[in-house]
């Protein structure tokens, strides 16, 4: 509700700002020398918003759906998005260094996906089998305890075995980079992509879970584990199966992070994955559409909030608090609507 | 818990469970090469154990497959069932699993001779195939590290079939030796002040290292301590626990009173750098004692803990520094710590109100969010007039006493003039500090923790739901754990001011309240002596965030041994190191009840009803959402 | 009390050392008796004296008058002993076949190894090729880490001044971590010569007021950033003739620091301020903050910050609105392989020290740049990942010809290194020539060059050129 308040009362300064120009009490609400945004400005922020709104969405599918099915905060999510970000940066150095990237760019990404899906598929699943499995049944914060353990050990192995630091991954061909659009709504290729990727992943991801069998078993496990498994669902295996296809997913997000930025290191799991989880929580954790639509909405607001509500605040410097921002939005909405935007499907189990 | 096994016969040394052994041999190879690509061998090959046998480095490597051999031959031990008795099975498997790993290790030290993959992995270079080798050939290192492996793996069987005397022997021979080696610069600093650097030198080699006979001499001590005085130091423990239950207040006292005395003359002793340690240990002493009431005691899984440390060092910082920006009152420390209090109070307030009704894990990351609010705010250039920025605050002083010498106006009579300078640089003066404000955070844990208020926390933590139905408020509860939490963080995050003399950002980054999560549950949650323990385990040895630790040679890998060690004693030990017996009984009840039950002592059924009503044994009921087991 | 327990006993054993020597000897006076003696009467002061006392006087009271005859002696014959200092801060003995100790501090763990580690050789190499003070081997130890942190740096320190025989320490490598070091460092007596420290927090502020961190017997020889900041704005502002800038800084100190240094003499030039913000260390979609300091439309916009943060910064500036053509410059931070081969930093200005050392030769080694930079290379293992290597060279070069001015050796062979010589031999240094040019200390440590070169990259694929098209010079007057 905030939230829809917040974007409403962003637009209306945007517009204010458009038609009676800077001197309107809503930009100069407290500073003198807030800048007028113009339109290319508001569009860069939201075609920004919305890339990193759908990277932290596609991780936080992840998060969601191991929550739905196991009922804790796999805090290590992010860390496999890294691995998936490092794998790819890896196999596209190496195809880079072979001619492929240049010579056949389109053969060497699917490659790097390829490898970086099954890298962070491995992860997740390793990471369910020796740190997760054996507390099933435990009490909740246990499991959580223990994913914080997972991450730091991951976040470390990467340093350790790699080297800390920024790898860059090789520069992109310039059909990527260019902008395409009508004039007044230029995009650079890779977010396009970015977007178009993440909607396509979400719509497979939607497909699986609510058309086929094995989605049947994810959302009969979720419900309850013990009917299920009477019911003559393997539980083990269809939670397996829910931390690979996180994994994969998170794979996807870290390749796509690669395209986007075009830099890793061994800390870019770490916030991201926190941010997702929060865009899980917003959008109402366990719900799909919602994860996304909460991923969406905190990489909207942490990129205009601080444009459109703090400078006219008074605020110096205002975007230094782009994180501050995302997790008041956060935690706000844990306030107003504790089960997030979308958050219907909690079971008695998790409300505890 | 159990009484002795019931050995039958020794079973056929080739009767064995392959596939497990298979797969204990992969998982002893996949961490031999783990941890050679990690790069630890030869960063820690400089820290020499005994000159010029042993290194930290290969130590690395060598301890792998005693564990994993002694690990593999585990037998669980039933109750009322007849065991085999150990014998060449267990050295077989044993051997067999070291013979794999040592193969797997091998198979490395070829690859590393014959592959190049330096270009993703930074560690595979010319020293780790110089350190497998032993600077020799690739066949040097595939036969020393068959063997080695294979032996050790043997070893390791072999201590299965050892009577627990030996292996206590065993035992305290190997922590002794790499002990004294790993505190060598303690000792050193210690002999100086206590004049037995003769003794030193001879143990210890110049280099580095024990000596040879050094480590043979403390060998042998530790063995003849462990066969005649242990059995003393156990009679002399039971004499102290009999008297203590026969006059509780009497023995207290005397023990209270000869630990502050220790603490008092002790610091005078001891050298700068051991006294250095001891604040860096003692600030992590505080903030886990405070983490421990909160996520301990009253079950709250706070991760944004670092916020009351970093609001306790910026009040401190901007209120005593001469130079802080905008404010600038350079208030004494003792009369600033009253604000800190108020501030940490305020602080508590402010983020435990809103979050305190949220779900567990909710509220754990909820207030891992707050932590980086607070973070950023006191980092951001909009702050920066009250907190300098990124420039942080300089030039804080001491906590130097300064009292007395007013004059009351109609007697005349002038009070006493105290005044001490400690100086926040000399670790001397600031540990007193840090342990007057251990002490309290000692006291204030102790009490409550059997206090009315503790027991209500302790029912929030297992059910709040019954909680609430007992008439206990809930909300208030945790509120007072939370703040109580935060200002035990904020009196360490004013030392921390005070010692270091200045405040940066970068001091308060959301890893501090990780590191201090592991202290409070490695140590044994909702436990004192576990917690304590904890932090002069881990910060002591392995260093804290941005503290070294004896073992400055970890700085690297302690970050890794941290996240291993969390998520190895969640699934071995959740009780932690020292644990709190009733915590524990919750953790292992099924254990517990089933061991009883074999025993015919009680009906399992009664049992459970039983636990659910005694304190001792408290059963939680199900469907919970605190610490205990649902 | 400035001298610890320690120091007063070792004199007092020296003491009562000098009363049996002077007691047995001969007639003529040993010189051992006078130097020990001189140092206890000098440097112990009241405290040194009562345990002198204490300790001699219980074996050897009768021979307190010999004692006496000693120092007069020691002063009789002061002229002889040839060293600066008036131990004030005490003396250190370095006993034959010992060596000088000092120490090197620097980050060489961690995110900023790449800036210790340069450091370090730069250390190592300077006292390998030092040699002897009068006869006398010197060590480094084991390199310390300061974790570029204000508690490493503090935790780093405190180890240095626990070792009684410590004369000096190279370091620190990060301003945040001299904080903390610089106050027990000095309390200590010992001296600190920092090769990378370049926030001006740590000196003064040039206009000869000193800044709060300022501690006596710290020195550096990177240059004060108030210079490289007056350097980029006078670039900025005369030469390329723009007239508004936004800097960015990424809330470390170092770059928040060197960001307003520039902002400041940017300002005073006549130029506008048209934005001053900061990321965060790990942020990467950059958009909302270059949108921030587009409001305004910079000519320039100056980031002196690392990567990666530096790379998403020079990659998204083109696609803001607003900062289409806004000149991009940047400082030593990003003058980094990493960076400079990144396409998207063609074009950038970056300033740095000027490290066009040449065949610049180091008055004390005798050893010129050419050669030391080509021992590096083949020492490490590769090329510096930092500028500082030869500051850090001429900072020891520098701290050894000061512990050799200020020491002599005694009767007994023994080296007697006088601390308060070390700082007044470094107070008045001024023409020194070192590697990186010539070395002159003001009055509050600053002995840098302080030349600043900023280099024009145009090419990615050669990055060794970019590095050496240096567009602009500065030196201060």
């Amino acid at each position: 509700m905030l939230l829809t308040s917040l974007v409403v009362f962003g637009l209306f300064a945007f517009l204010v700002q458009q038609f009676v120009g800077p001197d309107n009490p809503l930009t100069r609400f407290l500073n003198e020398d807030a800048n007028r945004l113009d339109w290319d400005a508001f569009r860069g922020l939201v075609v920004s918003g919305l890339s990193q709104g759908s990277m932290y969405g596609l991780i936080a599918l992840g998060y969601s759906m191991v929550y739905g099915v196991l009922g804790f905060i796999n805090f290590a999510h992010g860390e496999v998005f890294m691995v998936g970000a490092m794998t790819g940066l890896i196999t596209s150095n190496k195809l880079f260094e072979a001619g492929v990237w240049e010579d056949a760019f389109i053969v060497a990404i699917l490659v790097a996906v390829l490898v970086s899906i099954i890298c962070a598929t491995l992860t997740a699943v390793v990471m369910e089998r020796i740190a997760y499995r054996p507390l099933r049944g435990a009490p909740r914060l246990i499991p959580l305890i223990t994913s914080i353990g997972v991450s730091f050990f991951i976040q470390n192995t990467s340093a350790l075995l790699l080297g800390p630091g920024a790898k860059r991954y090789p520069q992109l061909p310039s059909w990527m980079t260019d902008r395409y659009g009508p004039s007044w709504l230029q995009i650079e290729g890779q977010k396009i992509l970015v977007v178009l990727v993440a909607a396509a992943a979400m719509a497979g991801l939607w497909y699986l879970v609510e058309q086929t069998k094995t989605g049947k078993a994810m959302r009969a496990v979720a419900e309850d584990k013990e009917i299920a498994s009477l019911m003559g669902i393997d539980v083990d295996r269809t939670i397996v199966t829910t931390f690979a296809i996180g994994g994969a997913m998170a794979g996807v997000a870290g390749i796509l992070w690669g395209i986007l930025f075009g830099s890793v290191t061994e800390f870019t799991g770490f916030l991201p994955g926190i941010k997702a989880f929060s865009a899980a929580v917003v959008g109402g954790i366990g719900n799909l559409g919602g994860a996304m639509a909460g991923g969406l909405t905190l990489g909207g607001s942490e990129s205009l909030a601080p444009q459109l509500i703090l400078e006219p605040l008074g605020v110096s410097g205002h975007t230094q608090l782009k994180d501050a921002v995302a997790f008041l939005v956060l935690i706000y909405v844990l306030l107003v609507k504790p089960t997030g935007l979308f958050g219907e499907r909690l079971s008695s189990e998790d409300r505890a | 818990m159990n009484d002795a096994p019931h050995f039958g016969p020794a079973r056929s040394a080739f009767d064995q469970d392959w596939r497990k052994v298979v797969r204990y041999g992969l998982v002893l190879g996949f961490t031999l090469v783990f941890i050679s690509l990690t790069g630890m061998p030869d960063g820690l090959n400089g820290r020499v154990i005994v000159e010029p046998w042993l290194s930290m480095g290969y130590l690395s490597l060598l301890w792998v497959p005693l564990a994993v051999g002694f690990a593999v031959t585990y037998e669980p031990v039933l109750e009322g069932m007849v065991q085999a008795k150990p014998g060449g099975r267990e050295l077989v498997a044993g051997a067999a699993v070291g013979l794999i790993g040592g193969l797997c290790l091998s198979l490395l030290v070829y690859l590393l001779d014959s592959r190049d993959l330096s270009d993703p992995l930074v560690n595979w270079n010319q020293a780790l195939l110089d350190l497998l080798t032993r600077n020799g050939s690739v066949a040097d290192g595939v036969v020393l590290w068959t063997v080695a492996a294979t032996a050790l793996g043997f070893l390791g069987g072999l201590m299965r079939l050892l009577p627990p005397i030996v292996l206590r022997v065993v035992r305290a021979v190997l922590v002794t030796v790499i002990g004294a080696a790993a505190v060598e610069s303690l000792i050193d600093d210690l002999s100086e002040e206590f004049k037995l650097e003769g003794v030193v030198k001879w143990l210890y080699h110049p280099l580095g290292g024990l000596e040879p006979k050094g480590a043979i001499a403390l060998a042998i001590v530790a063995a003849v301590f462990v066969l005649w005085l242990g059995g003393q130091v156990k009679k002399g423990t039971a004499v102290f626990n009999t008297a203590r239950e026969a006059r509780p207040i009497a023995v207290n006292s005397v023990s209270v009173v000869a630990v502050a005395f220790a603490a008092i003359v002790l610091p005078m002793f001891l050298g700068r750098l051991t006294n250095d340690l001891l604040v860096n240990v003692g600030l992590f002493v505080l903030l886990a004692l405070g983490l421990n009431i909160v996520v301990g005691l009253a079950g709250i899984l706070d991760l944004g803990y670092v916020a009351f440390y970093a609001v306790g060092g910026y009040t401190i910082a901007i209120l005593t520094s001469p130079t802080s920006p905008g404010l600038t009152p350079a208030y004494p420390f003792w009369l600033a710590i009253f604000i800190v209090v108020g501030m940490a109070t305020l602080a508590g307030l402010f983020i435990g109100a809103p979050v305190i009704r949220m779900r567990g894990d909710y509220l754990a990351i909820v207030t891992l969010g707050f932590g980086e609010i607070i973070r950023l705010t006191v980092r951001s250039d909009w702050a920066s007039g009250l907190t300098g920025g990124a420039q942080g605050v300089l030039s804080v002083p001491g906590p130097d006493l300064h009292i007395g010498g007013w004059t009351l106006p109609l007697v005349g009579w002038t009070f006493p003039k105290l005044e001490v300078d400690l100086m926040g640089t000399n670790p001397q003066h600031i540990l007193y500090v840090v342990m007057f404000f251990v002490a309290i955070a000692i006291y204030v844990s102790w009490r409550l923790e059997n206090s009315r208020i503790g027991r209500a926390w302790m029912a929030v933590r297992e059910d709040e739901s019954v909680a609430e139905a007992m008439g206990i408020n809930t909300v208030n509860a945790k509120l007072q754990a939370f703040v109580t939490g935060a200002i035990l963080a904020s009196f360490a995050g004013a030392v921390f001011a005070a010692k270091v003399g200045s405040v940066f950002e970068s001091s308060f980054k959301i890893l501090v309240s990780i590191v201090i999560l592991v202290i409070v549950i490695v140590g044994g949650m909702g436990r004192i002596a576990g917690v304590i323990a904890g932090a002069f385990v881990l910060v002591g040895i392995l260093g804290g965030p941005n503290q070294p630790g004896l073992m400055a040679e970890f700085s690297e890998y302690k970050l890794l041994i941290y996240g291993a060690l969390l998520v190895w004693m969640m699934l071995k030990r959740p009780e932690g190191l020292i644990p709190n017996v009733r915590r524990s009984r919750e953790l292992h009840l099924d254990e517990f009840l089933q061991d009883a039950w074999l025993r015919g002592e009680v009906d399992r059924d009664e049992a459970e009803a039983e636990a659910e009503v005694d304190p001792e044994a408290w059963a939680p009921p199900e469907g919970n959402d605190g610490l205990a087991p649902a | 009390m400035k001298l610890s327990r320690k120091l007063l006993m070792l004199l007092a054993v020296l003491l009562s050392f000098s009363l049996i020597a002077a007691a047995c000897g001969d007639d003529d006076d040993t010189s051992a008796g006078d130097d020990a003696g001189d140092d206890a009467g000098d440097d112990g002061g009241d405290d040194g004296g009562d345990d002198a006392g204490d300790d001699a006087g219980d074996d050897m009271a009768e021979d307190d008058g010999t004692a006496d005859g000693g120092d007069d002696m020691a002063e009789d014959d002061g002229g002889d002993m040839d060293h600066l200092g008036d131990g004030s801060l005490g003396t250190v003995t370095v006993e034959p076949g010992s060596e000088v100790q000092i120490r090197s501090l620097n980050a060489i763990t961690g995110d900023v190894a790449f800036l210790g580690i340069p450091n370090q050789a730069g250390i190592e190499l300077a006292v390998s090729h030092y040699g002897d003070i009068h006869g006398f081997g010197v060590t480094s130890g084991e390199g310390l880490d300061d974790l570029c942190s204000a508690e490493g740096g503090q935790a780093a320190a405190q180890q240095i001044v626990a070792d009684e025989q410590v004369v000096g320490v190279i370091g620190t490598s990060c301003s945040g971590a001299a904080a903390s070091a610089a106050p027990l460092i000095s309390d200590a007596g010992l001296v600190m010569i920092s090769g990378s420290n370049t926030s001006p927090s740590l000196t003064s502020d040039l206009q000869g007021n000193a800044n709060e961190s300022y501690r006596p017997g710290y020195y550096r020889t990177a240059h004060n950033d108030l210079f490289q900041g007056a350097a980029m704005a006078d670039f900025v502002y005369n030469v390329l003739e723009l007239t508004t800038a936004a800097a960015i800084h990424d809330g470390d100190p170092y770059t928040q620091g060197l960001s307003q240094a520039f902002m400041d003499a940017f300002v005073a030039l006549g130029g506008e301020n048209a934005g001053f913000t900061s990321v965060a260390k790990g942020d990467t979609d950059m958009v909302p903050v270059l949108t921030e300091v587009a409001g305004n439309s910079p000519q320039a916009l100056f980031f002196p910050i690392f990567p990666p943060e530096g790379n998403f910064i020079a990659a998204q500036a083109p696609g803001v609105s607003g900062l289409e053509n806004t000149q991009l410059l940047a400082a030593d931070g990003l003058l980094v392989d990493n960076f400079m081969e990144d396409p998207a930093s063609e074009g950038m200005y970056m300033s740095g020290p000027d490290v066009r050392f040449g065949e610049n030769v180091n008055e004390s080694t005798g050893e010129n740049a050419a050669d030391v930079l080509a021992e590096y290379n083949s020492v490490v293992g590769e090329p510096p990942s930092a500028a500082f290597w030869g500051h850090s060279y001429d900072a020891t070069a520098m701290l050894l010809d000061a512990v050799s001015a200020a020491s002599y050796v005694d009767a007994d062979g023994n080296l007697i290194i006088d601390r308060a010589g070390i700082r007044e031999y470094l107070n008045g240094l001024t023409g020194y020539s070192g590697l990186i040019g010539t070395i002159n200390c003001d009055d509050f440590g600053d002995c840098g060059s302080q030349k600043i070169t900023i280099v024009h990259h145009e090419d990615s694929s050669d990055i060794e050129a970019g590095k050496a098209n240096v567009a602009f010079e500065f030196a201060p007057a």
